[in-house]
This record gives structure tokens, C-alpha cells and sequence, in this order.
């Protein structure tokens, strides 16, 4: 048992778990399942009720818990890597520690934050919660995420990669 | 009469219907415990490994498929359930989705947030498994990902009048 554990665990017994959080954060805390929410909320923090609406107008004390629970998935990535993988697979691969790799992860990741934020929500919010509760527009927007992960891999691909 | 009637509706019970307050301690005890187990499955089920979603979008391997589909499922089913039994949450309120509406956002944020998962191999809930994980560089995506937040903070009036929230 302790060695299938240490392995990477197979595809559904992590697709069961991860579809579970959705019922889970519901009964037990009344709230949909979401990430790119959190960072709405440091931004608020940051900004303390002064700034753009999308910031000034944004309820600090009501998503409060979405920072709560992204420390939750950290502090959970940490257990994961110390105590429960055997050997630790990468998560970024070696030429992404180069300044070249610093430029795409920035960029990269200012096209999530941006992007997540202006389709009003993630992988978690849209693919995940959104079509499990039958809500088209999660399926319109996870049908363009891959549209555009796609493109940026094999038209840009040999560029960035 | 009258006057029983009105302090029957405080101003303070208005203002929680327009904001919703923050949660019992026990509220946010469940959401920790909840977000720590999903951290140790993005990591298990290895979606926060880079390679695994470049090898999604090169369509070489079904492993991110599967884990997307075989959640979606789970969590329909589940949902479907909650529905039907009428299961309320452990604080007394009925469950309830809040759609989210749709805009163009929706589109072209959703083709701009793919390229950036591309990119990466990560989306937001990974980028904080990783930075947990002792993946350092993950806080690069991570302040870019703030950065792109700012952005549409700024551009919003300019990108959606005004139809759309969250």
C-alpha cells in the first residue's frame, strides 16, 4: 500500500479525487470550487479598497477563504514532495531554470492571470465546477483554453519550447 | 406595530445579502484541510509537472484528458446528487450554483489563459502546488499571474461594459 502510494498515482484515482472537492467544498463550506479567484483577492488585499472597481469593489471578507485554501494546496504540494513521492519527478523542466525560462514563466504567466480573470474563471472554476453543474458557458470557455493552448503548441511551439 | 416591524429588518442583515461575510472558524478549518488534500493530488496525479501538459497539448498521452474527464464526471454526479437530495452545507444553507454568465471574456480570456497554461504547464491551483513543493521558479508564473490580474483590473471598463461579474 505504502509503495503505491509513493508512485504517481493512476489517472482516475486522481480524477475521483479531484472531482470529490467539488461536492466536498460545497457541504462543507457552501462554496464553489475556484482558484484564479485568489488572485482577485491578494490584489484587493494589496490594493486595501482603493484602486480599480474590479479591486476597490471586490468583497475581501467573502473570499477570504480562497486564499485559505491555495495555502491549503501548498502547504498540500510540500506533503506531497517530502513525505509521499519516492523519487520526485520535475514540475519544470530543466531549461526553464535559465533567464530565457524566467521571460516564458512571467509572460506565461501573465497570459493565466489575465486570461483566467477576463473568462471569469479556471480550470477549476470553468472545466471542472462549471460543466459538473451544467453551465454552458464553462464548456464555451474550456473548449477556447485548449483553442489556445493548442495554437501556442504547435503553430508557436518551435519558437518558445 | 410599526415600529416592531422595523426593527424586525436591521440594516446590518441588507448588507450580508449584498456581501457575504467571511466564515466560521470551522469554515475555514475544512477549506484548509480540503485545499492540503488537493495539493497532494495536483502533485500525485502529477498535473503539475510541465511535462504532462505539454504532452497534453502535443496530444501524446491521455493522462491529463482522463484526470479532467473522469473529474468532471465525479463531481457532475456528485452535484447531480446534491441536487436531487436537497443536501445542504454543514453551515444550514442550501447549496447553490451562481452560473457564470457569458461574454466574450469567455473566449478570448479562455484562448489567452490556454497559451499561458501552454507555456507554463500550470494552472493557477497548480502554480501553488508547485511553489509548495519546492519548485521556486513557480513564483515567477506566480507574479506573472498577479501581473496579468492587475491588468484586467485596469482594462475591464474598456474590455467588458458592464453586463458581466466575477
Amino acid at each position: 500500500m505504502k509503495e503505491l502510494i509513493m508512485q504517481p498515482w493512476p489517472w482516475w484515482v486522481s480524477g475521483i479525487l479531484i472531482g470529490l472537492i467539488v461536492p466536498a467544498l460545497q457541504i462543507l463550506a457552501g462554496k464553489g470550487f475556484g482558484i484564479s479567484t485568489s488572485l482577485q483577492q491578494v490584489g484587493a488585499m494589496c490594493t486595501a479598497g482603493y484602486g480599480p472597481d474590479y479591486l476597490k469593489n471586490h468583497n475581501r471578507r467573502g473570499s477570504m477563504w480562497t486564499l485559505i485554501f491555495v495555502m491549503g494546496i501548498a502547504i498540500g504540494g510540500f506533503i506531497a514532495t517530502q513525505f509521499l513521492s519516492a523519487n520526485s519527478n520535475p514540475f519544470l523542466p530543466e531549461s526553464y531554470h535559465t533567464v530565457g525560462g524566467i521571460v516564458r514563466l512571467v509572460v506565461g504567466g501573465f497570459l493565466i492571470g489575465f486570461g483566467a480573470r477576463y473568462a471569469g474563471g479556471c480550470t477549476s472554476g470553468h472545466a471542472i465546477n462549471g460543466i459538473s453543474n451544467l453551465n454552458w458557458p464553462s464548456l464555451v470557455a474550456t473548449i477556447f483554453f485548449f483553442v489556445g493552448g493548442l495554437t501556442v503548441t504547435w503553430v508557436l511551439g518551435s519558437l518558445i519550447f | 406595530m410599526n415600529a416592531v416591524s422595523f426593527k424586525e429588518k436591521p440594516t446590518t442583515e441588507i448588507r450580508t445579502v449584498t456581501q457575504p461575510a467571511g466564515m466560521s472558524m470551522r469554515g475555514y478549518l475544512s477549506v484548509f484541510v480540503t485545499g492540503i488534500s488537493l495539493g497532494i493530488v495536483f502533485v500525485k496525479s502529477e498535473i503539475t509537472s510541465w511535462q504532462r501538459v505539454h504532452d497534453m497539448f502535443l496530444l501524446r498521452e491521455l493522462h491529463m484528458y482522463l484526470i479532467i474527464g473522469v473529474g468532471i464526471f465525479v463531481a457532475m454526479i456528485s452535484m447531480l446528487a446534491i441536487k436531487k437530495f436537497k443536501v445542504k452545507s454543514l453551515n444550514g444553507k442550501p447549496i447553490k450554483y451562481k452560473p457564470k454568465p457569458i461574454h466574450k471574456g469567455v473566449i478570448f480570456g479562455g484562448m489567452i489563459f490556454g497559451a499561458g497554461w501552454a507555456i507554463t504547464g500550470a494552472c493557477p491551483g497548480p502554480i501553488y502546488a508547485q511553489i509548495g513543493g519546492g519548485e521556486y521558479y513557480a513564483l515567477f508564473t506566480w507574479a506573472g499571474a498577479m501581473l496579468g490580474m492587475f491588468a484586467f483590473a485596469f482594462l475591464k471598463p474598456k474590455l467588458l461594459m458592464s453586463s458581466s461579474r466575477c
